[in-house]
């Protein structure tokens, strides 16, 4: 143990993250005061079946509580955000004006629905957003009421899981992605494509390319139509604007740590940066907020929104706030996440978004059932499967014994010989992908208009 | 100086078989080691689980060691993409998503069944838990789920037995005289199953025989070799494996006393402890059908191509890397996550079954039986070293409670 005593801890953040380390820090001997405090009133549930089972009326939205894998002995302050920080104090001031003192804090505020940047149309019945438990009750009670059409903005991960849920249910559902092909952004052109194919296959209405200008709401406030840039003019009854997260920093404004847009800046064990780009010694980060290097990618902070990611991190921040400097240990989980949509069950491990170029290893892209397998300048670096999971473990391997690309191997379920990596296809990250375009049209100074782009996706 | 015995011939040997625990960790010390008829044993966990996830490792290049009654392969020996068709259309009457209670439903009929097999212990005070308790449980649960009567048992009952017994594990051991020659076995064993899918296809009912010889998923059917060899291996698994299992758990429980106590005044201890017999006493206890389609390295050694490989699971399972007081039982473990029922795309399919029928037999056992006791320990053993399980278990007791 450190020579400085320990005797209370405070977890900002009463999720995944902040449960699974309140936990493991009872695991690791800590025997002193330990709070967590959530903005959330209900207890620590899991995210990943509200945009799934939940949607398909399987399980209830309030039903999702994970499971306490131990008595923790803490104080819950639940329903109160924590609304700022006082480094030199060691305070956490919260919403109802108490102070917290800590010894060792522990962040772990994940991120929020980027909400429709349009207030007015955001207000309308029937536009919503899907992070919360409670959005998912409010969204599977509108698939209940059987909408004409489910209008989703943006099919990243969480918009896809919801047209599937809506397509399962029989509900016609028009998707409209902005880049070439669902999941692009995570997981390139190539597998976007076979994205897009599972898409339309199950009857959804894929639409590439295009952003959502506005929706408009009837007499009553009730959503009625979108407009989307190429024209289209839909009906529909539900919008679900499915455009990405926002990490939940702003309550550290001015704390002088390294907070901002793109999540808290820590070191490889987890331990916060400082504005001057210092580690700190008493506040870790832990989840979708943090945004730490990795040994095995080049040293790049990655941010991951991933269920394992958070729980891994959790674990780590608990021993490295308790243990002594030389026993820290670094994070070194290789990123993985999952999903299930449209009856096939999509994995990856690695970083695929580092890939400059694609191959499938397993299977065949036209099954719906194969790996391919990302590779960055030469060496191996990300694992993509549908419904072909079970080997990621060998393709693990690959990645953190850095692998030549492409891997060559007699193997199982190999693809025809002639089988060749072709460009991932990532969307150019120098673009903006995320925040409202604005462009000005018109010459003379009483026709100068600004037509105004919502963030898309 | 005579040529050292393999370790796999040593293992063979039937002298083995009540404990072959000291061999397994006289494996591990070479966690990847070269026999020497060329055979490739691995023995410690995690280079086990990795190559079981290894798409370099083949199922169905090495020939078999049980004969089989049927043209085509069972999904035991197939490589994916084949083998991945055959499962998805086994799984479509057995469990999610397409048939999801199947397996939860039967619990009632098991509890049944366990019941009537204990009731008639009370007219004695001794019993052969293989032959009066682990053997008909599972028998009476898979001619249910099946769809195979059940007066038909002991005609498949000694072809198995003689097919089983026909493997060549490489160690002297006289043929039993009671057994079939492995070839009429086959024969008769293949005629059977194709006249009883045929008899399911004409006539069908609930059972998951009769929905693979009539239901067309979105993989089609099974072909009817297809059928007779799924049948074949379903009928062996469901059938040897859960008998060892429920067996190990009864001795295994007689040589813990105070565990037996602990699970007869908590029967939700059933549920981790079944997962440590798993871990503990597997009854498969090896997996002698993987070869090489590529050079692997694993644990520093390189495997050359096409070589056979011995998967040991139950040394994996033993390996104190991964299990701290890996020899000792320890029912509530929290981290136990064995090799029992394998790992990757070959993973036991029959798993949720056996889970559930070894719980209601020991829970029913230890709450019902009083004062059980080994008369023999270590009890006789069966001959073969893969399906490793006692051939009998004579235990004495004081009673049996209603």
């Amino acid at each position: 143990m450190s020579a400085e005593r320990i005797d209370r801890v405070v977890i900002v953040g009463a999720s995944l993250a902040g449960l699974r380390a309140a936990e493991a820090l009872r695991d690791e001997g800590f025997t002193g005061r330990l709070t967590l405090i959530g903005d959330e009133p209900e207890p620590a549930y899991d995210r990943p079946p509200l945009s799934k089972q939940v949607l398909l009326g399987q399980v209830a939205a309030d039903a999702t509580a994970l499971p306490l894998a131990r008595d923790v002995d803490a104080q819950w302050r639940l329903g109160t955000a924590a609304t700022g920080l006082d480094l030199d104090g060691r305070t956490v001031l919260l919403a109802d004006g108490s102070k917290v003192p800590f010894d060792r804090l522990l962040i772990a505020t994940g991120t929020r629905a980027r909400p429709w940047a349009n207030e007015a149309e955001a207000a309308l019945e029937g536009v919503l957003t899907l992070r919360t438990s409670a959005d998912a009750g409010r969204l599977a009670a509108l698939l209940d009421a059987k909408p004409r059409r489910v209008l989703v903005v943006g099919a990243g991960f969480t918009g896809s899981e919801i047209a599937s849920a809506c397509r399962e249910r029989g509900i016609d559902v028009t998707v409209a992605e902005r880049g070439p092909a669902p999941l692009v952004g995570a997981l390139g052109g190539v597998i976007g494509e076979a994205a897009a194919r599972l898409q339309r296959a199950h009857g959804v209405d894929l639409r590439c390319g295009v952003t959502v200008t506005s929706l408009e709401g009837d007499e009553a406030g009730r959503l009625c139509r979108a407009h989307l840039s190429d024209g289209t003019v839909l009906e529909a009854d539900v919008a679900v604007v499915a455009l990405g997260a926002i990490r939940n920093t702003g309550w550290l404004e001015g704390s002088g740590l390294a907070a901002g847009p793109r999540g808290i800046a820590a070191d490889a064990a987890c331990r916060a940066f400082d504005h001057n780009g210092i580690a700190t010694d008493d506040i870790f980060v832990a989840g979708d907020v943090a945004r730490m290097p990795h040994a095995l990618f080049g040293y790049q902070f990655l941010s991951l929104e991933h269920w394992g990611n958070a729980v891994e991190q959790a674990r780590l921040a608990a021993h490295n706030m308790l243990c002594a400097s030389r026993d820290r240990r670094p994070h070194l989980w290789i990123p993985a996440f999952w999903s299930s949509q449209f009856g096939v069950n999509i994995k990856s491990i690695g970083v695929p978004t580092m890939g400059d170029e694609v191959v499938v290893t397993q299977g065949a892209l036209e099954d719906d059932r194969f790996v391919a397998v990302y590779g960055h300048r030469g060496r191996v670096i990300a694992a993509v499967s549908f419904d072909h999971g079970r080997w990621l473990d060998f393709y693990r391997c690959l990645i953190e014994s850095a692998a030549p690309f492409p891997p060559e191997f007699a193997g199982v379920d190999r693809p025809p010989p002639g089988t060749v990596p072709v460009p991932a296809c990532f969307p150019d990250p120098s673009v903006p992908s995320h925040g409202p375009t604005v462009t000005v049209s018109g010459y003379a100074p009483s026709e100068r208009r600004i037509t105004f782009t919502p963030a898309p996706a | 100086m005579t040529a050292p015995e393999t370790m796999m011939r040593r293992i063979a040997d039937p002298a083995a078989r009540p404990d072959p625990y000291p061999l397994y960790e006289e494996l591990r010390r070479t966690p990847v080691a070269r026999q020497d008829d060329g055979v490739y044993t691995v023995s410690t966990y995690w280079e086990i689980r990795s190559l079981l996830n290894d798409p370099r490792v083949s199922s169905q290049t090495r020939p078999p060691l049980v004969p089989t009654p049927s043209g085509a392969r069972s999904m035991l020996r197939l490589d994916p993409a084949e083998h991945d068709r055959v499962r998805r259309i086994v799984t479509r009457p057995f469990g999610p998503p397409h048939t999801p209670r199947r397996v939860f439903e039967m619990r009632r009929g098991m509890a049944d069944t366990v019941r009537g097999l204990l009731d008639a212990f009370a007219d004695k005070d001794q019993a052969d838990i293989v032959d009066d308790f682990a053997y008909p449980f599972p028998i009476s649960v898979i001619c249910r789920l099946f769809g195979v009567p059940v007066e038909d048992e002991p005609r498949f009952h000694l072809w198995t037995e003689s097919l089983l017994g026909a493997a060549d594990f490489g160690a002297e051991h006289k043929p039993d005289p009671h057994l079939l020659d492995p070839d009429a076995a086959k024969i008769e064993m293949g005629g059977y199953l194709a006249e009883l899918f045929d008899k399911h296809r004409k006539d069908p009912g609930d059972d998951m025989f009769s929905a693979l010889a009539v239901d067309d998923g979105p993989d089609g059917r099974l072909t009817p070799p297809e059928q007779v060899a799924t049948g074949f291996l379903l009928l062996i698994a469901g059938h040897e494996t859960t008998v060892n299992l429920i067996t190990n758990g009864v001795l295994t429980l007689l040589r813990h006393p105070q565990e037996l106590k602990r699970l007869k005044d908590d029967p939700d201890l059933a549920v981790p402890m079944i997962e440590e017999l798993l871990r503990y006493e597997p009854p498969v206890q090896y997996l002698p059908n993987r070869r090489t389609m590529d050079a692997v390295e694993v644990a520093g050694t390189v495997i050359p191509k096409d070589t056979d490989v011995n998967l040991m699971l139950a040394a994996g399972n033993r390996d104190p890397r991964r299990f701290p007081d890996a020899d000792r039982f320890v029912p509530d473990r929290g981290d136990v996550e064995h090799l029992g029922f394998g790992n990757g795309v070959h993973y036991c399919f029959g798993a949720p079954l056996a889970r559930l029928e070894t719980r209601i037999a020991l829970t029913e056992f230890a709450r019902r039986v009083k004062g059980p006791e080994l008369v023999a320990d270590p009890p006789p053993y069966r001959v073969n070293p893969v399906l490793r399980g006692p051939r009998h278990l004579p235990v004495a007791y004081r009673g049996v409670r209603s």
